[in-house]
């Protein structure tokens, strides 16, 4: 069994009397790629942001490499290795592709005053490495992309939107890679094509332990390792999809108890 | 001549001279001049008729300039030439200094606007970039006023350009009060915070004797190394008005703020304040400090107000708090919509139009507020970019990257 990099204990997030998250147990490892399903408000992405800091937890404990990081403010979390696309994309969309990757490795770059303002040279080398960085990352997605360097994200297709999202959440090459719900406003086949990417990236990084919140059950079924099935901020299942799908408890979830 | 010695290093240096080159260099040399002109005209004639002509020219030049192709000359120098902006903007106003050198308003304006200028460089780092709503720069403007007055009285011992400095600090440590209270806010109720600051400043100012109370203070001329800055411009140097003397700090101090303003845009300080505008809570995600970056513009854009109301200051000779009225922290706002929010070079077009128009028009001047009102809301229904829309960042001069 691989190490453990992620581990929730009763993992709790209330908002007033409302519990999105209910005593969660939950367990990540190295190289891992997990499923986390669930019907609409069953607090899939309340876990994400729980995880990334942006809602404290009410209570229980994140641990990440036994390590107990509950809590931890979102630049935190992203110094500890962990970086996630959003729902609703979250691009800087005035700014071009190349600004939003070098966002991503925020923690690569040198911010001194003296070499942003008034050593030039250096800061010019600096970009230089950080540009050559982003575009051997954007043309292990796509070649075409790639060739957009320069160029607003404003003006990019929404897969591109979504290629440039999972790059920058890529960039600074993280440890746990949380996606949350990347097919939305895709076709299936361009899901299809961001995903063989994506494990085509993940052969290259095999630790990269990654998250995948996701509706389209398809494409779970096809990438994941295991699931979690999470329902009214609880968890319901765990295991294999096939497993996970053909059970009881589950399918009352998603179609309701008959 | 200066630019165009410069202009044609920058261009030999990095490849021959051909027919194309030559020709761009002689337009980049009669555009610079054209514009001398149209401002001296701008600053010079007096009769309203002529600023209405001048004003009705002006577009229709531009409009040929554009079709001629020659304005895209323009930007393409702009975005291939290393300072090619700054270079132009300080000869350019250079020339214009010397040519109004017995005009005291004219200079006068032309002095004003340039300290607008870079008040409003201020307002672009905060509201631009980190996209914080300020309003309460003429407030700022007034701290370094003040502190210039104060300063200069009781340690005129100190080097005048040591306390225009302090000025400035003064003006950035003052404004350190509100950092708090803005980063526990957003957006309007950022902006009410300002709101606040401003009018309970002058307040202040008006209430206490220390600092004359209602009747204002006088403010000591700038001495440097025994020049003092109220004596006509020295005979050596051709002569001229006073104000000669204050216009070229005021431009020195311009385009200072300028570069800075450029670097800052052009360096992960820049796109760090982009990223906090756009999105804070992505931001956050990928480690951006948000307060970091905020507080940085803040006490950055603070710290150009006061040092250009310190010579604000000196210039006037006297201050008073009723020369930091609420409406010209919105005349300062203006002028950044007017311009383009982010876009640095669009802050002097804009500057000069807002600053200048009601002086020339006295028909304006009255209803001053109303038309600027009228202004802003015509540009944020069919132009919410400004005149001259911020493009996308560029780190360096193309050519040489």
């Amino acid at each position: 069994m691989r190490p453990v990099v992620l581990k929730t204990v009763e993992l709790t997030v209330s908002f007033g009397g409302l519990k999105a998250l209910n005593c969660l147990d939950f367990e990540l490892c190295e190289g891992q790629f997990l499923g986390l399903i669930g019907p609409n408000g069953s607090g899939k992405t309340t876990f994400f942001n729980a995880l990334t800091g942006i809602y404290s937890p009410a209570s229980g404990n994140v641990f990440l490499y036994g390590e107990k990081i509950t809590g931890a403010s979102p630049n935190k979390v992203y110094d500890y290795g962990i970086t996630r696309t959003f729902q609703r994309s979250r691009l800087a969309t005035p700014l071009s592709v190349l600004d939003n990757l070098i966002i991503g490795n925020q923690r690569n770059l040198n911010f001194g005053l003296w070499q942003n303002i008034f050593d030039r040279k250096r800061f010019k080398a600096e970009l230089k490495k950080q540009t050559e960085i982003a575009e051997a990352l954007l043309s292990r997605f796509s070649r075409d992309l790639a060739a957009l360097l320069f160029k607003p994200v404003s003006s990019l297709s929404m897969i591109d939107r979504r290629r440039v999202e999972v790059c920058r959440a890529l960039i600074s090459e993280p440890k746990i890679l949380l996606l949350d719900e990347p097919s939305a406003g895709m076709t299936p086949d361009e899901t299809r094509a961001l995903m063989d990417e994506l494990q085509d990236w993940r052969k290259q990084h095999p630790l990269l332990a990654t998250i995948l919140i996701e509706h389209e059950m398809e494409l779970i079924n096809k990438v994941s390792d295991t699931c979690v099935v999470l329902n009214y901020g609880e968890k319901i299942a765990e295991g294999r999809y096939s497993d996970v799908a053909t059970k009881t408890s589950v399918r009352a979830a998603y179609l309701g108890e008959d | 001549m200066a630019a165009n010695r410069l202009v044609g290093r920058s261009f030999c240096g990095t490849r021959l001279i051909t027919m194309s080159d030559l020709k761009t260099k002689l337009e980049i040399l009669l555009g610079v001049a054209l514009c001398v002109v149209v401002l001296y005209g701008f600053l010079y004639l007096e009769h309203e008729w002529e600023i209405g002509l001048l004003l009705v020219i002006l577009p229709l030049a531009i409009l040929f300039l554009k079709r001629a192709n020659i304005l895209s000359d323009y930007q393409q120098a702009a975005r291939t030439i290393p300072r090619f902006t700054l270079i132009s903007f300080i000869v350019g106003v250079l020339v214009l200094i010397v040519l109004l050198r017995d005009e005291h308003f004219a200079l006068l304006m032309l002095t004003t606007v340039l300290l607008y200028v870079t008040v409003s460089l201020g307002l672009t780092i905060q509201f631009g970039f980190a996209g914080l709503v300020n309003f309460a720069a003429i407030a700022f403007f007034g701290i370094g006023a003040y502190s210039m007055a104060v300063l200069n009285y009781h340690f005129h011992a100190l080097p005048d350009l040591l306390i225009i400095l302090f000025s400035g600090l003064t003006s950035a440590l003052l404004g350190a009060l509100l950092i708090l209270p803005i980063l526990r806010t957003k957006g309007h109720y950022a902006a009410l915070i300002t709101i606040a600051f401003g009018i309970l400043l002058r307040t202040f100012l008006e209430v206490n004797d220390v600092f004359g109370g209602p009747q204002g203070l006088k403010v000591g001329a700038i001495e440097i190394l025994g020049w003092n800055f109220s004596d006509s411009f020295p005979s050596v140097l051709g002569g001229g008005s006073f104000y000669m003397a204050y216009a070229i700090m005021a431009l020195l101090l311009a385009a200072i703020a300028y570069l800075l303003t450029r670097l800052i845009e052009a360096s992960w300080f820049g796109l760090n304040m982009d990223s906090v505008r756009l999105d804070e809570v992505a931001s956050a995600s990928f480690g951006i400090n948000i307060p970091r970056w905020k507080i940085t513009a803040f006490m950055l854009g603070n710290f150009f107000a006061g040092l250009a109301g310190a010579i604000y200051a000196a210039m006037s000779g006297f201050i008073a708090p009723a020369s930091f009225n609420f409406s010209d922290s919105l005349l300062l706002v203006s002028i950044v919509l007017l311009g383009g929010i982010g876009n640095a070079v669009a802050v002097i077009p804009a500057a000069l139009l807002i600053v200048v128009l009601p002086e020339k028009f006295q028909v304006i001047q009255e209803y001053r507020l109303l038309l600027f009102g009228i202004v802003v809301i015509l540009i944020l229904r069919f132009r919410p970019s400004g005149l001259m829309p911020r493009g996308l960042r560029q780190y360096f001069p193309r050519s040489s990257t």
